[in-house]
């Protein structure tokens, strides 16, 4: 049986973790590819590296960062955050990301996720959606959530599922950094929308949190940040209490 | 003599490469059939469409098929294992390589398409060669939509809507629909085991 995944996402900047590094075990918390081999010795499923860097040189940093992730870790690895050409695409893609992950870029010109998903497969694509509750229902905002966007989260999920995105990560802005549980409504609603799978984000707080976004949320992966860092053996436990609960987890590694 | 990984443009080849040198292979990325000859392994990679193995034309076709038959193990992954059979519906005209019989199907059911992510092998073989050592029940990581058929060569299957090829292994002809080189320890062990084939001449 397919397994529901769980996704790490570490945010990058300069080649360092800069988010959730509060956890006191951890010598060189900060260093991507340790924080990386120590969830997946706890069994993380998947992992996304966020790069939050604007300049130059932090782009090679993050270039290094992929390369060494990467070379240790063998489950898929997920890079997103400034990617706005073909060409940065093949960069990180070369650099030995898997998926990347398109977000203002596609909404300025989804001719981009096709462009990609052309040259490197549908599943080497993520749309991420960052979606806030509004009078025009879940809208799409641009540019980490500063800009809002004409469009609706679902038909926009829709429209890139048709323009070959192979997946779609669902950020709820409103939930982000509240660890009040994740939008199951609004995942549940751009999960029954489109066939190809969907990554919760924003929100997670609790193991239950997780529970009723694979139940009621429908989505097929969920990716959190700082939760992982809580203790150490976050994911595992995690996966333990998920599988107790009827969620189908991967727990060999 | 190396590892050749055929790049016949089908996606990316870096993580596959970094999967076989991670097992201690030497891997070389080859473009044209001049580089095949003399390679102790052929791999045959690839994701996304059927139609991108047109690229494999008849000469690539009958290198691969005289190397096989003097003994060079072969080893597709994903779409490279569709190859292996007759042909796949995602595209009617285009011939595999036809070692294996059947064509793929498009997935189907109650479930999502394409199938993407962590998912059990239920062995089909009593003993294999290529998953000695690995754990009936062990998860492996898919991202596909099309599918092989099971058949006496099927060493494990797995079912998402309906049952199909996971791995495949006959003589020193292999395939595996997942990825071993983002399936953990799990692959790692998988690729060990076909570099045990090619080394050992098991």
């Amino acid at each position: 049986m397919l397994a529901k995944r769980l996704i790490a996402c570490l945010d990058v900047r300069d080649g360092r973790v800069v988010k959730g590094v509060n956890f006191l075990g951890l010598r060189n918390a900060g260093d991507p590819a340790k924080l990386a081999d120590r969830y997946n010795r706890e069994g993380i499923d998947e992992l996304t590296v966020l790069d939050v860097t604007a300049t130059i040189e932090g782009r090679g940093a993050l270039l290094e960062t992929i390369r060494e992730v990467s070379r240790r870790i063998f489950i898929p690895l997920a890079v997103g955050g400034g990617i706005r050409t073909l060409d940065d695409a093949k960069a990180v893609i070369d650099a030995g990301a898997d998926k990347v992950s398109l977000n203002s870029a596609a909404l300025a010109d989804p001719g981009l996720v096709t462009a990609v998903a052309g040259t490197y497969g549908s599943q080497a694509v993520i749309v991420a959606i960052d979606a806030k509750r509004g009078d025009a229902g879940f809208e799409v905002f641009a540019r980490s959530g500063t800009t809002k966007a004409p469009r609706e989260a679902v038909a926009w999920a829709r429209e890139a599922a048709d323009h070959g995105a192979g997946e779609i990560l669902l950020t709820s802005i409103d939930r982000d950094g509240t660890r009040a549980g994740f939008d199951c409504e609004l995942t549940a609603a751009v999960s029954q929308a489109v066939q190809i799978p969907v990554i919760a984000s924003g929100g997670a707080g609790t193991p239950e949190h997780f529970a009723d976004v694979f139940s009621a949320g429908c989505a097929d992966a969920a990716l959190a940040a700082s939760i992982f860092h809580f203790s150490e053996h976050a994911v595992r436990d995690l996966k333990v209490f998920l599988s107790e609960h009827g969620v189908p987890m991967r727990l060999d590694w | 003599m190396a590892i050749a990984l055929i790049d016949y443009g089908a996606g990316n080849l870096t993580s596959v490469v970094k999967g076989f040198r991670a097992v201690g292979a030497d891997v070389h990325i080859v473009g044209s059939l001049e580089e095949l000859a003399g390679a102790s392994a052929i791999v045959v990679p690839g994701v996304g469409h059927f139609a991108a193995t047109a690229t494999l034309t008849a000469e690539w076709r009958t290198a691969i098929t005289r190397a096989t038959d003097a003994g060079v193990p072969l080893l597709g992954i994903c779409l490279g294992l569709q190859w292996l059979f007759e042909g796949s519906d995602e595209a009617p005209g285009q011939p595999g390589l036809g070692m294996l019989p059947g064509r793929c199907f498009r997935l189907s059911g109650e479930v999502k398409v394409p199938h993407v992510g962590w998912n059990t092998l239920r062995f089909s073989k009593p003993a294999s060669r290529l998953l000695d050592g690995v754990t009936e029940g062990a998860s492996a990581y898919f991202t596909h939509s099309y599918a092989a058929p099971i058949g006496h060569a099927t060493a494990a299957d797995t079912t998402h809507g309906l049952p199909f090829a996971a791995a495949v292994e006959r003589d020193r002809v292999f395939g595996v629909q997942f990825h071993p080189e983002k399936s953990g320890a799990t692959g790692l062990r998988i690729l060990e085991n076909f570099m045990g084939v090619v080394r050992g001449g098991r």
